[in-house]
């Protein structure tokens, strides 16, 4: 009896979850659960007014380590050597569809208006960690470089690479254009960290970690996402299935 | 009730007959629709938070708690077991996938019961207990009625008794809610829309710690209302959310 009712069990959760893990593998229906992505983004984007802030932290509520993540040091012997040379010769390219491609060097970046912030970084796993960052406002070099009206997305091109696949990372012109969006080079009065994205990374405040493109070293105009790479917009969301919209 | 000579008649041969079955209407549309839709979406939402959870086993409070910070709550590994989750081995980004999904499954129907149960006065009527019955004394005695396992029969069955509007209360109106803000409260887009949000519950890891907390109670929840449904007759509580009718028990008479 024992053995029959254990049985009747472990059938029946085996089911429960044997059809989870189905419908989990069933293109069709992951399509409808990814439909959900649009709808909260839609949902989202209504509620907020375009320029909502992320909320800003004072100095006592930075947290005493801000973790890494990620990948912590590049591989690259072209990063190392920038890396040896305390990014000297970093430049940051800025090209796509725009009027006038830019290669601007690391210094002139740093000599740039800069806005400072006190933001929370949410990862997808859960944890938060707040951080003081320095950096200047993306819609200050997309207007420096003329941005063509028929860009819809800006892609970031970083230096690291996970297994063979370079990272990069998308984000649309709302968040482009959004203040608190910067191509940060400092955390907590210190020029970054090499864990923390030296020399440049990416902070769009309204989403979460996994978009916080760390190394970038090209920023690139486009109006579809589709031809780049695996064509979903950013490394995770290639190769995980990971949302491109990382609001929630 | 039969004629009593007839029933004298049957006595002979065979045991005397219940009273006749009466029917009552228990469970307006609006409920038992809500029920079921709840009944799969909690279940996912647990599973797959619990995916969620396996990602970072640790709880904070205040604004902010990484692995250098200190937790109130910390596991080891991956703690939740593949049976518990969805998917049933680690997947973050399919579990993502599968709780913001049912998020809305979960929200939107939430509020449309909760308008129109107060509409409908299924709120006034049923669930909001009244002044006698939040005596403590009445309230100790639906325990003490409850431990011995002895539930409302006749027409009391077919009202909430002080022990259910508590529950049903507590779920729809406290726990229900928690769990959908502080959800939206862990949403780094829902905080710039919403920053009042952050501030209702002392910051974005302190929303994670309830939304855990509340998630357990839910449980808990589901766990004593399965057992009483069993208790109260399966068959009987089951059909009645499937098609509103409830077959009242008959009186029993009170020691």
């Amino acid at each position: 009896m024992i053995d029959r009712r254990k049985f009747i069990a472990t059938g029946a959760s085996g089911l429960l979850l044997g059809g989870c893990d189905r419908l989990n593998n069933s293109a069709g229906f992951r399509g409808l659960l990814r439909s959900a992505e649009k709808l909260t983004m839609a949902s989202q984007r209504l509620i907020a007014p375009r320029d909502a802030l992320a909320r800003e932290y004072g100095e006592a509520d930075l947290s005493p380590i801000f973790r890494s993540n990620g990948t912590r040091m590049p591989g690259t012997p072209e990063y190392a050597r920038h890396a040896a040379e305390q990014f000297a010769n970093w430049r940051l390219v800025v090209d796509g569809l725009v009027a006038r491609p830019l290669s601007i060097p690391l210094q002139t970046l740093r000599s740039l208006p800069h806005r400072v912030q006190i933001t929370r970084h949410d990862c997808v796993e859960g944890w938060s960690a707040i951080g003081k960052w320095h950096g200047v406002q993306l819609w200050r070099l997309l207007q420096l470089a003329g941005l063509s009206s028929r860009a819809k997305y800006i892609v970031f091109h970083c230096a690291d690479r996970f297994g063979e696949k370079p990272y990069y990372e998308s984000i649309d012109l709302i968040d482009a254009f959004h203040p608190q969006t910067l191509i940060a080079w400092g955390l907590n009065g210190h020029l970054l960290p090499i864990p923390n994205g030296a020399p440049l990374r990416l902070r769009v405040e309204r989403q979460l970690g996994y978009k916080q493109a760390k190394y970038i070293e090209r920023i690139e105009a486009v109006d579809s996402l589709g031809p780049i790479h695996g064509g979903k917009g950013g490394y995770w969301e290639d190769n995980v299935d990971y949302e491109w919209y990382a609001g929630i | 009730m039969d004629d009593a000579p007839v029933i004298e008649e049957r006595a002979e041969d065979e045991a005397p007959q219940p009273p006749p079955r009466r029917i009552a209407y228990r469970h307006q549309l609006s409920t038992r629709v809500w029920h079921w839709i709840n009944a799969l979406t909690v279940f996912v939402m647990l599973m797959s938070g619990l995916m969620i959870f396996n990602a970072h086993p640790h709880l904070y409070w205040g604004q902010f708690g990484a692995n250098f910070d200190h937790p109130w709550l910390s596991f080891r590994g991956r703690p939740i077991p593949g049976w518990a989750t969805i998917p049933s081995t680690y997947n973050l980004a399919a579990a993502r996938r599968w709780h913001l999904a049912f998020a809305w499954l979960l929200s939107v129907p939430l509020i449309l019961f909760v308008v129109t149960s107060v509409l409908n006065r299924h709120v006034q009527r049923d669930l909001e207990p009244t002044a006698d019955e939040l005596k403590p004394s009445h309230i100790w005695h639906d325990i003490m009625q409850h431990a011995r396992l002895r539930f409302p029969t006749g027409d009391a069955a077919l009202r909430y008794n002080i022990l259910q509007k508590l529950s049903y209360v507590g779920v729809i109106f406290v726990l229900l809610p928690l769990m959908v803000l502080t959800g939206l409260a862990m949403s780094p887009a829902m905080d710039a829309a919403w920053p009042w949000l952050l501030d209702l519950f002392g910051g974005r890891q302190s929303a994670r710690s309830i939304h855990f907390i509340c998630a357990a109670l839910l449980l808990a929840f589901i766990l004593v209302h399965l057992l009483m449904v069993l208790l109260a007759g399966p068959i009987n509580e089951i059909g009645s959310m499937i098609t509103g009718r409830f077959r009242i028990a008959p009186e029993r008479p009170e020691p």
